[in-house]
């Protein structure tokens, strides 16, 4: 759909009067990614629904936040500017939970460069960062945009960078510059230039339900459709580089199957169908194996695939219902969902099998399983009293929190930096997506414009 | 020899009936709603000889199976949903009848195919209710193999809770959804 564009590269910008050293801190995206050119496979094209959009709003939690001002970006170029960049970097920061952004009326001041900032007004405003920034057009559809990061408490600029970008790059762009504006503070690698996949159900003209398997940028803009069917789509799955997607497909009704497709070309493999489930695949975190779900001897039992050739190993063989693997960051041990003590709890396996062992004992019903970046934490849900919610437990201590509080909560999916957890609840009797952070203490919804949503998976750093 | 295997089993099915109610029933939820009234197949007592040609599309009330009556509204093989308690893949006592049906019909017609396609209601992980809707198909599958159908008459397939017959999120719909529909293939 949408063309590559050409990689942007990024230059240090230091305000005139806070000239710095060139900063040691490394951002993990030393250069604009490619725009992601998602091909949409259609596989009914008459059935293509209009793009629902997903609207995210903060639904608790800005308490103990740092407050920070990011000032609107001077704009300098005919007509209106392309993009709120500076709102952008705002929205990104405050669904973070970390940081509570100035409202725009309480701006005690409009500095778009380093030059223009006086300290005094910020520190009386209460404001312990401050964000300026410039856009300039350039040419047709080529801009150079620059911003840079004050500590108003040290009077000095922490970080400032200038970029030539092109229209289309520039919500990208912002993302990029809240990343650097969140590690630059907190020291964690920010996760607002990542992407969702999420499954939804949309009605075409013929009011016939339609599964969509959808990326959108993480804070819900900017939806691409990765493939649409009449008949269900499940279980996506990102490769640890963000470039595939393993998901589920039924559209062929007698059987399920796993595909493994190439965000970049559109192509897709079908990498499993045998007789009974193909289910709840996800990739290795080296990328070269694919942990699934097959039936076909009777019972779910977990398996795992080389992609390259196809080969499949078993790890778990007992007649319960073994399924929702999901790897360790360390690529050694597996956890999995299974009801071998009669109901579902989480258990861990090597992942050259052997015995698996139990980790979760608090509640009758544990399942869907998903690991922290870290390895620390396993949010899961927990089912109680007929009550269905995001719990973490934390391995360390081996104490359990229950983060949510619905009722029909379920698939936890953790940011790539570990900061927030992504699942799917239901708001108003649709489906919604919701984000909570790791603390429990911020939480987020995300409704789309029509119809259900569900299924979101958090991608890897995109480079 | 088809009205022999058909005879035999329904002897097994009683006895799979048997062992079933010996199970205990869950606790968790409250009994649903009393599912319709289901015609009553009347077993022969002993085997009759087959009256050729049959008609086409008709119950045939003495518990013969014309080809088509797999189509015929009035015919105990209408009902082709069966439905589940809460966290449960065990098929109840008044479905018992109506699989026997079904499966006479396909003891009778060993040509003929039919898909079991196992579903949950909404609650709990995705993927751990597809492997729940696949033992309610096992459940339904395990009945029909004992009353004498032949296992490549069979297919399974769990769409979990993908396919929600009933939308809502309250228990009227829950009931609806936990199913096993038996799915006669095109020939």
């Amino acid at each position: 759909m949408s063309a590559i564009a050409p990689k942007a590269p990024r230059i240090p910008w230091h305000g005139l009067r806070h000239r710095s050293k060139p900063h040691s801190t490394q951002p993990h995206s030393p250069l604009l990614r490619l725009l992601r050119p998602l091909l949409a496979v259609v596989l009914f094209a008459h059935a293509a629904a209009a793009q629902a959009i997903l609207r995210i709003e903060i639904t608790q939690g800005t308490e103990g936040a740092t407050p920070i001002a990011v000032v609107p970006f001077g704009w300098e170029g005919g007509g209106a500017a392309p993009a709120d960049l500076a709102q952008i970097i705002a929205d990104d920061l405050a669904r973070s939970g970390t940081f509570a952004p100035l409202a725009r009326n309480d701006l005690v001041a409009r500095p778009t460069s380093g030059a223009e900032v006086r300290y005094g007004n910020w520190k009386a405003a209460g404001v312990d960062n401050l964000v300026v920034g410039r856009l300039r057009a350039m040419g047709p559809d080529s801009y150079v945009a620059q911003f840079q990061l004050f500590d108003v408490f040290r009077q000095q600029q922490m970080v400032g960078y200038s970029f030539p970008v092109r229209g289309g790059q520039l919500r990208q762009l912002a993302h990029e510059m809240a990343d650097i504006i969140y590690e630059k503070i907190t020291g964690q690698r920010g996760a607002f230039n990542t992407h969702v996949a999420y499954i939804s159900t949309q009605h075409d003209a013929a009011n016939e339900r339609l599964f969509v398997l959808e990326v959108s940028d993480a804070d819900g803009h900017a939806p691409e459709t990765v493939l649409t069917s009449k008949r269900p789509l499940m279980s996506p799955a990102w490769s640890p580089d963000a470039q595939r997607l393993a998901y589920v497909s039924f559209e062929d009704p007698s059987r399920s199957a796993i595909f493994v497709q190439d965000l970049r070309t559109g192509q897709r493999k079908k990498v499993s169908s045998v007789p009974g489930i193909n289910g709840a695949p996800v990739f290795s975190p080296d990328g070269k194996r694919l942990a699934l779900v097959l039936s076909h001897r009777g019972n779910p039992d977990i398996y795992v695939m080389d992609l390259a050739s196809g080969d499949l190993t078993q790890l778990t063989n007992n007649r319960a219902i073994d399924t929702e693997p999901t790897w360790e960051p360390d690529g050694q041990r597996l956890l999995f969902t299974s009801d071998r003590s009669g109901s579902p709890q989480i258990y861990q396996i090597s992942a050259s099998g052997g015995r698996a062992e139990r980790i979760s004992f608090q509640g009758r019903y544990n399942a869907s399983p998903a690991v922290s970046p870290d390895g620390r934490l396993v949010a899961m849900v927990q089912g109680e009293r007929g009550r269905y919610r995001i719990a973490v437990l934390d391995r360390s201590n081996n104490t359990v929190r229950v983060l949510t509080d619905g009722k029909l909560d379920e698939s936890p999916s953790f940011a790539p930096n570990g900061s927030m957890i992504l699942y799917a609840t239901e708001g108003s009797g649709r489906g919604v997506l919701g984000a909570v952070s790791v603390d429990g203490r911020m939480k987020q919804r995300f409704t789309l414009s029509e119809g259900d949503v569900r299924e979101p998976v958090w991608s890897p750093f995109l480079n | 020899m088809k009205r022999m295997l058909k005879f035999t089993g329904t002897c097994l099915l009683a006895m799979s009936l048997y062992a079933c109610s010996s199970t205990p029933e869950p606790v968790e939820q409250p009994a649903p709603p009393p599912e319709p009234v289901l015609p009553q197949v009347e077993q022969p007592a002993e085997l009759e000889p087959l009256i050729e040609p049959e008609p086409e599309g008709i119950y045939l009330a003495n518990g013969d199976f014309s080809r088509g009556a797999v189509n015929d509204p009035d015919s105990p093989l209408a009902q082709k949903v069966i439905f589940f308690e809460f966290d449960s893949d065990r098929v109840r006592s008044e479905f018992i009848d109506v699989l026997n049906a079904h499966a006479s019909y396909l003891a009778t017609y060993g040509d003929v195919r039919v898909r079991l396609e196992g579903h949950t209601d909404e609650r709990g992980s995705r993927e751990y209710n597809i492997a729940l809707g696949e033992r309610r198909a096992r459940s339904v599958e395990n009945i029909l193999l004992l009353a004498g159908v032949r296992a490549e008459q069979l297919s399974l397939v769990s769409y979990g809770e993908e396919l929600p017959a009933a939308l809502g999120h309250n228990e009227e719909a829950w009931t609806q959804n936990r199913r096993v529909e038996l799915v006669y293939e095109l020939q």
